[in-house]
């Protein structure tokens, strides 16, 4: 044991190690991966329900940032119009912040429609589209928050409190305490990846989605409208875009930012690809950036003890700014390794950008 | 010469309607924004009001006129990163980036060689700016080439780690003690010498220069064949001889270069590099490239509108209380419209012949992954 | 095509007018209603007329050969009756009822099954999954009873006499697999009348027959069928009576023991064809192309040359046939410089090019004509001009330096459309503006007009018309007889017959034969294309069982499915 230490490196970094265990087994980071994973995991549910049909979608982070400017001012209209009332036992939940994501939903669903009449109908290249969009949500959102000058706030979700029965049992109750102590939203995402999955390859509905992204042709030739599946495909991923922005805004947080996205739509892509376009695999990776979010988080407000903890410590002194700006920028650089690494070797759905012209038609 | 307008005609149908119903819109916003700034009470003669304060401010006079053309200038540049990469079936998002980067190395040398005869100043500051915003192209380029990465992705992804490092390097290492916001040392003789107006700096004419530039180079040189015909066919560029990664490497760092030369002409202008520093002229790039059709005539008719809007946009302000975000609101629409292009052609019986840029049609093609 | 007229054997005199036949040989009708009746369908595209007043008419239990060439609007007709396109005029019956066919489900509900050329199958799903989609077993209202659609499929797959695994996926299947799944996708809808789109183009002999055997089997069955093809002889073979179309219209009906391949081949073009290409005698000199134990891997990885050895002569035209999916994609981009070979070497003239790029085999005398134009050999959306210096842009003296010379490149434009008849209103026009066989006469003129000692060919006729093949079997001819040594590489068996002086046989990456022209029969190549073996008990017994696990890598995957 004594040898191991004398190599340079080992004693810090096996240090760190049992500090990055420590943080797991004694504070909120599991629970808080969920829940930063929460939004990018649902727009890459979005891009599932797009791609398997064979339509690009780089629109999620504009779709997430419409929904998170509409789900919070609907929210706090809510509030003005009903009162504001007392926030239930499960989730701090109250009728406005429900009216809240129902609205943020149906944002998500109009934006998909959108983008899906441009994709499909127009035939606009599907990548301008989604720039288009991202756009075009920028700056509306931007000048609406500008002139409505929103002060108050519809409040939000809070994280679930397992009653104590739950929280006695074995095994249960610890993943309960550990993991699942998250907002109602970043809840649902477990469920909504599962049922996804299994939806996909087992259900018809998936068997035909499959098709349609991969060989739209085929598809058509035994009688399964393209258009019509591509079309309430796109729409109903809006709605995972819409659950993404109204985690912003009325889960996570409580108040609307300009951008407040910050490439969380984009980076969501980047999951989707790491998990080679499969509901789970795409969650798998976006829990891969909440962790690494995560530990940022613990990083700096807990920081570690021993070499690794004086060295951070030393950089942040000598340059705070820096130091914070390493640690923001952890969740860009990932994706940019694994588009890097894993591209060239997952293949996606091959239809996916190619809009569908019908055979004798022109 | 009359089939010659037509052709012209046809090009720009799209793109003017496009202007037309996005300010149609526009002013739908206008008005309804009057219920908010005016108590409740709608005032239907706003956006006339904010249309005309918009145009005086660009154009009604000298001072006017100077700030659409020093606006519109770093536009050119950005606009023509964005399309010269569509001429190769590339979509570079990574403007912001690229101006970023190619901004903070010009204030950077610029203010290091600032003592210097300003001829060689400018000169050298533009340079590292140009060599810094083509390097910034060239990551995505070699990500793209060599492993799939699809560059819409990757380069958004760079815009803001370049975001997040040059604040921190601002912050931390090169702010000067002083000012009471964090900003680099003054750039001293590499401030763009001014010769018209108030602040009508050089960078105009470098601006009008460099359009026939890259006309000259994309329809009469070899290497400007080689990345038409890269974007329009791959394959066809494979068997012809052509090196389709080499040819992604070389473009993206040619848009990078502009993207930079843009930025260096925001901060170079300014005099220093400031922490916060906006990247609306990176992605103001990818309406001028799409309202110019990816030619280089276009893009600079495209950036002196969008420069005029965002010149006009504080008289707007002042005179209608319309808050300057509608530019922006704008711009995205006018993208909305362009995208929409078959449904306004087939609306208003518009031809398409020889009026459709195909390549912007074709970057979703290497979404799909795999190397070329 | 031309060289696809007629079979070796047939030694019919061509020229003869056998137009008298044509009132005679309308039989009595049979009993009971028609199963399909086409009358007076016609179809205009904008510049042209597709179908104009067609009648067609199909027996139940009959097998019905549509004949016509490339272009002759024999699919459009297919397509108005699977309902993908809608007529302007005319009338559709089914079982004597007219009716209107609004889409590919109303025609499978009608009992219409197609088949066609390029399969409709999603590569990454199974047989199985191919097979149900959009007709799927179902456990519950929303998830798929996987358990019963794979007995089901198994049950379809004995009554037609063949073993197939469900669970299989289809881009892991060999052509002739992939089309059985395709006839029991229309089976399991159960159609009665099937449509087969040139169903034997991408087949061997010896699978041609097998499916001639399943396609008879389903006519005593009382399935009628419609058999689309250019191939008079399998037309002959197979056809209980020919429907000939040419430029959209009916130009003759027939019963195949009261016609034969010349009477045939004049209703399908409309004038006398020369059916065999006068090529006359080879005089190859010395090797100018010489390959040695050649490997090269595909786009997955797995070894799809597997050490090639050849030498070609200069004045000889080597021809290479073989099922698609035997290497021969990946051979021919080896030799063309697109892709890097594993091991071994190419000489040409002397000179060791073994991983060359085009640029540097253009410079050593090679010209390359690409399988597909549309993919390789063109950018369709520019100007037949600069096509037609796509391989020479930045040569003298098209380019300076780094300066393009308009003028140059303009004036050799001018004069390639004259000198090969390219049919354009003018060298500034897109080339996606032109035929496909005007295109292909491009790249044949780009690519022949050059200083050349080799020439590649890959599918140079494919999909064309037959003044297009003539103009073309001609210039390769004059090609040779000039002292090129030519490689052809083809799909059409009967192409490689007919032009080359020897021919190879490619089977799983291998040269498996090296025979001469003269002597080469027909039905040997055939076997050779689909077993590797002349033996001809061994070879059946291997075409009929599942492809195996080897097979499946040497088949490249999914050719036809893309």
């Amino acid at each position: 044991m004594e040898a191991i230490y004398a190599v340079p490196f080992v004693g810090p970094v096996l240090e760190f190690l049992g500090y990055l265990v420590g943080i797991f087994a004694t504070t909120s980071t599991p629970a808080i991966t969920l829940s930063l994973a929460a939004p990018i995991a649902l727009g890459a549910l979005c891009g599932v329900m797009n791609e398997r049909s064979g339509i690009v979608n780089i629109g999620i982070e504009g779709m997430m940032l419409t929904s998170a400017f509409v789900g919070f001012i609907v929210g706090i209209w809510a509030q003005q119009t009903f009162g504001v009332s007392a926030p239930s036992p499960i989730f701090g939940a109250t009728p406005a912040l429900l009216i809240g994501v129902v609205a943020a939903v149906l944002a998500g669903m109009a934006v998909s429609a959108l983008h899906a009449w441009l994709s499909i109908t127009v035939r606009a290249d599907q990548i301008i589209s989604g720039t288009v969009i991202n756009i075009t949500a920028l700056g509306l959102t931007g000048y609406l928050n500008r002139l409505l000058k929103p002060t108050e706030s519809a409040g939000s979700f809070q994280p679930f409190v397992p009653p104590q029965a739950l929280v006695d049992l074995p095994i249960v109750g610890w993943l309960f305490r550990m993991f699942l102590q998250v907002g109602p939203i970043s809840m649902s995402v477990v469920v909504l990846a599962i049922v996804l999955q299994v939806l996909l390859f087992r259900s018809r509905w998936g068997l035909r989605t499959r098709a349609v992204g991969e060989q739209p042709e085929a598809a058509d030739t035994v009688g399964i409208d393209v258009i019509a599946l591509r079309y309430r495909n796109v729409i109903i991923g809006g709605i995972f875009a819409g659950l993404a922005g109204a985690w912003l805004t009325l889960d996570f947080g409580s108040s609307f930012q300009n951008g407040m996205t910050a490439g969380r739509g984009f980076i969501a892509l980047a999951a989707l690809i790491f998990g080679r376009w499969t509901p789970l695999g795409a969650f798998a990776g976006a829990l891969l950036f909440g962790l690494s979010d995560a530990i940022g988080i613990a990083i700096r407000s807990n920081p570690p003890t021993g070499a690794v903890g004086d060295f951070l410590i030393g950089i942040q002194q000598a340059a705070p700014s820096l130091y914070n700006n390493v640690f923001g920028a952890l969740p860009y650089l990932l994706t940019l390794i694994i588009l890097a690494g894993v591209v060239g070797r997952s293949i996606a759905p091959a239809a996916v950008g190619k809009p569908y012209v019908k055979e004798g038609s022109s | 010469m009359r089939r010659l307008l037509s052709t012209w005609a046809a090009i720009a149908a799209v793109p003017v309607l496009s202007i037309v119903l996005a300010l149609g819109v526009g002013a739908i916003l206008i008005l309804v924004s009057s219920l908010a700034t005016g108590g409740g009470k709608l005032d239907p003669g706003l956006p006339i009001t904010a249309y005309a304060a918009l145009i005086s401010g660009a154009f009604g006079s000298e001072k006017g006129i100077v700030s659409t053309l020093v606006a519109a200038t770093p536009l050119v540049f950005t606009g023509l990163a964005v399309g010269v990469g569509f001429k190769a079936g590339l979509f570079n998002i990574g403007g912001a980036g690229q101006v970023l980067v190619g901004g903070f190395a010009a204030a950077l040398v610029g203010a290091a060689v600032g003592g210097q005869p300003a001829p060689v100043a400018v000169a050298i500051a533009l340079l590292a700016g140009a060599v810094a915003g083509a390097a910034y192209g060239f990551i995505p380029g070699v990500l793209k080439a060599f492993t799939g990465a699809h560059e819409v992705v990757s380069t958004i992804m760079l815009n803001s780690l370049a975001s997040f490092a040059i604040v921190g390097l601002v912050n931390d290492i090169f702010k000067i003690e002083g000012p009471t916001f964090a900003r680099t040392a003054d750039v001293g003789n590499a401030l763009l010498p001014v010769f018209i107006g108030r602040n009508g700096h050089i960078g105009i004419l470098l601006a009008l220069a460099v359009v026939p530039i890259v006309y000259f180079l994309l329809w009469r040189t070899t290497l400007g064949f080689e990345i038409r015909t890269v974007g329009a066919n791959p394959s066809a560029a494979r068997y012809a001889g052509m090196s389709p990664r080499r040819l992604i490497v070389i473009t993206m760092s040619l848009c990078g270069l502009f993207a930079g030369l843009g930025g260096s002409m925001e901060i170079l202008s300014l005099g220093y590099y400031p922490a916060v520093f906006g990247t609306a002229i990176g992605f103001a790039g990818i309406t001028v490239a799409l309202l110019g059709r990816a030619h280089p005539v276009g893009i600079l008719l495209g950036a002196i509108l969008l420069g005029a809007m965002r010149a006009g946009a504080p008289s707007m302000q002042i005179e209608a209380k319309v808050p300057v975000e509608l530019i922006d609101v704008i711009q995205g629409l006018i993208l909305l419209f362009l995208a929409a292009e078959v449904m306004i052609r087939r609306s208003l019986r518009v031809r398409a012949k020889g009026a459709t840029p195909e390549e912007i049609h074709t970057v979703s093609r290497s979404y799909g992954g795999g190397t070329v | 095509m031309a060289a696809s007229f007629r079979t070796p054997r047939d030694g019919a005199d061509p020229g003869v007018d056998r137009g008298l036949h044509e009132r005679t040989t309308m039989t009595a009708p049979a009993p009971g209603p028609l199963r399909l009746e086409m009358l007076g369908i016609t179809k205009r595209y904008p510049g042209v007329v597709a179908n104009d007043a067609i009648d067609l008419d199909v027996r139940p239990g009959e097998i019905h050969a549509l004949l016509g060439e490339n272009g002759a609007g024999k699919s459009t007709l297919m397509n108005i009756l699977y309902g993908l396109a809608t007529p302007d005029d005319g009338e559709i019956r089914l079982d004597g009822e007219a009716v209107r066919i609004d889409g590919p489900s109303d025609a499978i509900r009608r009992g219409i099954g197609m088949v066609h050329q390029h399969f409709k199958l999603v590569p990454v799903l199974s047989v199985a999954e191919n097979i149900l989609l959009g007709e799927e077993t179902m456990a519950n209202a929303v998830f798929l009873d996987r358990d019963e659609a794979r007995r089901q499929i198994k049950d379809l797959g004995h009554r037609f006499g063949f073993e197939i695994d469900p669970d299989i996926r289809i881009e892991n299947l060999s052509v002739g697999w992939q089309q059985r799944v395709e006839i029991l996708k229309a089976l399991y809808r159960k159609a009665n009348l099937l449509v087969l789109d040139e169903p034997t183009a991408v087949l061997t002999p010896q699978e041609t027959k097998e499916i001639f055997a399943v396609l008879r089997r389903l006519r005593d069955e009382g399935t009628s069928i419609i058999f689309i093809s250019h191939k008079l002889y399998e037309v002959l073979e197979i056809a209980d009576r020919i429907t000939v179309i040419r430029r959209g219209k009916v130009v003759g009906s027939r019963v195949p023991r009261e016609t034969d391949e010349d009477d045939l081949a004049e209703l399908m073009v409309g004038r006398n064809v020369q059916l065999i290409v006068d090529r006359g005698e080879s005089h190859p000199d010395g090797v100018v192309f010489s390959i040695t134990d050649l490997h090269a891997l595909d786009d997955r990885g797995h070894e799809a040359v597997r050490g090639v050895s050849v030498d070609v002569r200069g004045g000889e035209i080597l021809g290479i046939a073989g099922v698609a999916g035997n290497g021969q994609e990946e051979l021919v981009e080896s030799l063309a410089g697109l892709r890097r070979p594993s091991s071994g070497t190419v000489h040409l003239g002397g000179q060791d090019v073994t991983g060359r790029g085009p640029r540097a085999l253009q410079a050593a005398g090679m010209s390359f004509v690409p399988g597909d134009r549309q993919r390789f050999g063109l950018v369709l959306s520019f100007p037949i001009e600069d096509n037609l210096v796509l391989t020479q842009y930045d040569e003298p003296p098209y380019a300076r330096w780094i300066l393009r010379d308009d003028e140059a490149v303009r004036s050799w434009a001018e004069r390639a459309i004259k000198d090969y008849d390219i049919r354009t209103p003018s060298a500034s026009a897109a080339a996606s503006s032109l035929s496909g066989g005007n295109q292909q006469k491009a790249v044949v003129a780009r690519e022949f007009s050059r200083d050349l000692t080799v020439l590649l060919l890959d599918q140079p006729t494919r999909g064309l018309d037959v003044g297009s093949i003539e103009f073309i079997h001609r210039q390769v001819i004059a090609k040779r007889d000039a002292g090129a040594a030519i490689v052809l590489v083809s799909a059409e068996l009967d192409e490689v017959m007919e032009l080359s002086d020897r021919i190879a046989v490619m089977y799983r990456g291998e040269f498996v034969a090296l025979v001469d022209a003269p002597t080469a029969e027909r039905d040997q190549i055939g076997l050779l294309m689909a077993t590797g073996r002349r033996d001809a008990t061994l070879a059946a017994a291997a075409a009929t069982t599942m492809a195996s696990p080897d097979e499946i890598a040497a088949s490249g995957g999914g050719a036809g499915a893309g």
